[in-house]
């Protein structure tokens, strides 16, 4: 007699036949993983694959890291790029700390306006505070003096790197900090108050732990940022070798793509450090603050308010020495010679130089990446937020969308080298194209666009999708009619800061331009190579220009849109 | 009603990881009929309701909707209009824009379409509201449009999913009124889910009450309340006296009282509610009369809660509700001593 073992019954899971709706969000999303694992995943793992190769392509292990760690020219690189960066972030977060509780704790006068004068190294590349310090401190500089009786031999090197870096991280590390401070429970410091707390007690039991969490993200994106910066010391470091300029020497100069690849892990490092404790820093943050708990308004204080404006005037007054410096010198004949003003250096930069033609493909990406740039983040944000259905994909896209935060762009763009330039790539046509120029942008800064973009999706009610559903109309018609609409301010901020990127980015596209690509801010540092140093203050100054006058067409867009879009906020 | 059910779940279970939210729910829904689901949160009433629009996807079972197996249709593939918590009404869009959204995704004419959300807003008392957005409208008239919106393409099915929760007390009372007045003008098969019994007592032809992911006990808002089917639903729906009891030999002993009851000897509970405990009126020989002390007057205005305790009832306390007329006639106060009786075929034994 045989026994019948009853097999185990398998419970597939329930599936919904997929309406061609459906099948269509799938496809989207499906093309936009394709585009993020090309131009995201793909360029970093080559990398990778790089760094653990021989120069046959055989696979060498570590050996690599080895050969880097045996060249003393190289750690010594290391060594200064870690302690610089130290330096700044000492030097840089305390001070924009100071601004930032001047700004959110006391009754000072005129905050916009301080606020909009921090905001300028934002507008040019970062090389334009080195280009400025020079002016001023370098061996022909007006303040040249000043420097050497405080016992510094020269600006050139570590010194010039650090106050240069201090200006140029000082609107980010102060962006996170006014964050930080704002968020703060006003019924704290009333409680304090009616338990007769002094104010330095209120300060270091209320104040700096409700901003704890912020400072330790300011300290460590300035951190990343300096360390990941090429513009400032490729200009005024001399020969002062840090991590970033020596990826360049040694992939560009030296072509040895293995020792380039190990430095830009050695770079990617800090920056995936930063971003895992960020993200975690983040989490808490949000936790630590309820939902009732009331804003802190600060109260007047005559003194106190004068000193914190005193203070901010000095930072603010930094600030306008650097761009103003940059400005005038783009107009002094001949430096420092000869300080009558002429347009020697915009004619000698855009017409002999042919810095013109850059300028325009400068535009034409900043245009194209922030078009692109915005309908790809925000069709991705959309999917992700509002469609079901496709779980895998989700998660992957859900994954490439933030990673972009942790990639320096330096790295990104050796990435595009090893990837798109190795001939059996499909993609390799690309290659020197002003289209992967701006590819390589907007994956570039994919992450903040892709924030605004999900920050603005998830205060629409959850269930727009659901509802449309039931009166069977489709999701793309309602992302045409009430999503984007809605969410138009929000993408006017993201095509702004994609703009404005675009125009100021260096470190991506330093590998990837031809001559006939060449954008603008490469024009710069090219000036400044060949020893034009006044008409690459004077680019510098154009950019700048050109950021400024963007950003008042973008508000003006933004007002505009408010009126003729948003007349239901009422 | 018509024999075959208008929508038919069969063996409905849904799992969250290792967390079970619906374990084998069967339920028939006839054509016309005003169902609530009704039970604490967490009971799974939300997930069932969506599991019958397709927003979540059961693990196992089977559903019919007019003789249709809609159990894998995508939500726009099956017929229903539906109302969530938080209106869900489009900002940028005029009052009336919200209402046409899904009637002019079916080529329906400019005149048709805009005579129809007309003869919508009157429905639901708000004509002339076309223009306005739904910011400048209260949560109440918000709710109304968002009503109108799932009415407008005459869906066979009307979900809501707690509509009232979100708006203040007097206007909840008012709109329940109006949605069931509305489902009783146009006959439309709704299924409305509330945590608040109150709400489903007042308006459903039938309730189910859940608890734990299954149905406690399906049956008409009296049935639901007179005669409860577990424990749980007589302590969820309504209040209740719960008192310690025993059966000896056919008799349920409480306190010195003795009652008739059928079953082997056993511990029970006895389920009393306040309004089945008379203070009057109380003839002379009456039986199942005993005295009691008051310990607590809870004032709500026009009738009190009174709690009270007696040696009758081994100390057990009982809430009675007492009009604040009653209490001054017969000037009650705390300590004082007063008559009670029971109504024994109203006790509840579990």
């Amino acid at each position: 007699m045989s026994v019948v073992l009853a097999r185990p019954v398998m419970t597939h899971p329930v599936k919904l036949k997929q309406h061609w709706v459906d099948r269509l969000a799938h496809a989207l999303i499906a093309l936009i993983a394709l585009v993020l694992v090309a131009f995201l995943a793909s360029p970093l793992l080559a990398i990778l694959l790089q760094a653990l190769q021989g120069h046959e392509g055989q696979f060498v292990w570590f050996d690599n890291f080895v050969d880097y760690a045996k060249t003393p020219a190289l750690l010594g690189s290391l060594w200064n790029s870690l302690w610089v960066s130290c330096v700044v972030t000492g030097v840089a977060v305390p001070l924009a700390f100071t601004f930032a509780y001047a700004l959110t704790r006391s009754c000072m006068p005129l905050k916009a306006l301080f606020r909009g004068i921090t905001l300028i190294p934002l507008l040019a590349p970062s090389l334009l505070s080195a280009i400025s310090l020079i002016y001023w401190f370098g061996n022909q500089g007006l303040l040249k003096g000043w420097l050497q009786s405080l016992g510094f031999e020269q600006i050139y090197g570590a010194p010039g790197i650090v106050l240069a870096e201090c200006l140029a991280v000082f609107p980010h590390t102060l962006m996170i900090l006014v964050t930080g401070l704002s968020m703060s429970d006003a019924r704290l410091y009333e409680a304090a108050d009616a338990m007769g707390t002094s104010t330095l007690r209120k300060f270091f039991t209320i104040t700096l732990p409700g901003a704890k969490y912020g400072l330790i993200s300011a300290a460590l994106v300035t951190f990343t940022l300096v360390m990941t910066d090429f513009g400032i010391p490729k200009v005024i470091g001399g020969n002062f070798n840090v991590l970033a300029t020596d990826v360049f020497k040694l992939v560009i100069g030296q072509q040895d793509f293995a020792k380039g690849a190990v430095v830009a892990i050695l770079l990617l490092t800090p920056a995936v450090l930063t971003f895992g404790v960020d993200h975690f820093v983040n989490r808490r943050q949000t936790a630590m603050l309820t939902a009732r708990a009331i804003p802190y308004v600060p109260k007047p204080s005559p003194l106190y308010d004068r000193c914190m404006m005193l203070y901010c005037c000095i930072i603010a007054g930094l600030m306008l020495a650097m761009l103003g410096m940059a400005l005038f010198a783009s107009f002094a004949t001949f430096w420092p010679y000869n300080l009558t003003p002429s347009w020697r250096h915009y004619q000698m930069g855009l017409l002999d130089a042919e810095v013109g033609s850059a300028f325009m493909n400068s535009l034409t990406m900043a245009a194209g990446t922030a078009l692109f740039g915005t309908v790809l983040v925000f069709v991705g944000a959309y999917l992700l937020e509002k469609t079901k259905g496709a779980e895998k994909l989700h998660t992957l896209v859900r994954l490439l969308a933030v990673l972009p935060m942790a990639v320096p762009g330096l790295v990104l763009g050796l990435g595009y080298i090893f990837f798109f330039n190795a001939p059996a790539n499909p993609l390799n046509f690309l290659y020197h194209s002003l289209t992967l120029l701006t590819l390589c942008t907007i994956v570039h800064f994919y992450t903040t666009g892709h924030l605004t973009a999900v920050t603005a999706l998830k205060a629409l009610d959850g269930e727009f999708e659901a509802v449309s559903a039931s009166l069977k109309v489709p999701f793309f018609k309602t992302f045409w009619r009430v999503t984007l609409p809605v969410c138009a301010p929000a993408l006017i901020d993201m095509a702004r800061y994609f703009f404005i990127n675009a125009m100021t980015t260096i470190s991506a596209v330093v590998f990837l331009y031809s001559p006939e690509t060449k954008v603008a801010s490469i024009a710069i540092l090219n000036l400044d190579e060949a020893g034009e140093m006044g008409a690459a203050a004077a680019m510098a100054v154009l950019i700048a220009l050109s950021s400024t006058v963007a950003t008042l067409l973008f508000m003006g867009l933004a007002w505009w849109t408010n009126r003729s879009t948003q007349a239901w906020r009422g | 009603m018509s024999p075959i059910p208008f929508l038919d779940l069969h063996h409905i279970r849904k799992d969250f990881g290792s967390f079970t939210a619906l374990q084998d729910i069967n339920l028939a829904i006839h054509k016309g009929e005003f169902v609530c689901f009704l039970g604490p949160s967490g009971c799974g009433k939300t997930t069932l309701l969506r599991i019958i629009a397709g927003l979540e996807v059961q693990t196992s079972g089977q559903l019919l909707q007019a003789n249709r197996d809609i159990s894998l249709l995508p939500p726009a593939s099956r017929d229903y209009g539906i109302v969530f918590q938080s209106y869900a009404l489009f900002p940028n869009l005029s009052v009336a824009d919200n209402v046409a959204y899904g009637l002019v995704n079916r080529r329906t004419s400019r005149a048709e379409i805009t005579s129809r959300v007309a003869e919508l807003l009157k429905l639901v008392g708000l004509p002339g509201s076309d223009a306005k957005f739904p910011g400048q409208l209260s949560g109440g008239q918000q709710q109304r449009i968002a009503l109108a919106r799932a009415l407008a393409t005459s869906p066979g099915l009307l979900l809501l999913d707690e509509p009232l929760s979100a708006l203040d007390a007097l206007e909840r009372i008012r709109l329940r009124q109006e949605i069931r007045t509305l489902q009783q003008k146009l006959g439309v098969t709704t299924i409305m889910v509330t945590h608040d019994q109150e709400e489903a007592l007042s308006v459903a032809d039938r309730i189910v009450v859940m608890n734990h992911g299954v149905i406690e006990q399906v049956g008409t808002p009296m049935e639901i309340y007179r005669e409860p089917a577990s424990p749980f639903v007589a302590d969820f729906v309504g209040k209740v006296n719960i008192v310690a009891a025993r059966v000896v030999a056919g008799a349920l002993l409480f306190g010195s009282m003795q009652l008739p009851c059928d079953g082997p000897d056993r511990e029970v509970r006895v389920y009393l509610r306040p309004e089945d405990v008379l203070a009057r009126p109380i003839a002379a020989g009456d039986a199942h009369v005993f005295e009691a002390i008051i310990e607590k007057i809870e004032f709500l205005g026009s009738y009190c809660h009174v709690h009270v305790a007696s040696p009758a009832l081994d100390d057990n306390k009982l809430i009675v509700y007492l009009s604040l007329n009653f209490l001054s006639e017969q000037s009650l106060h705390l300590g004082s001593s007063i008559t009670l009786k029971l109504l024994p075929e109203r006790i509840k034994v579990f």
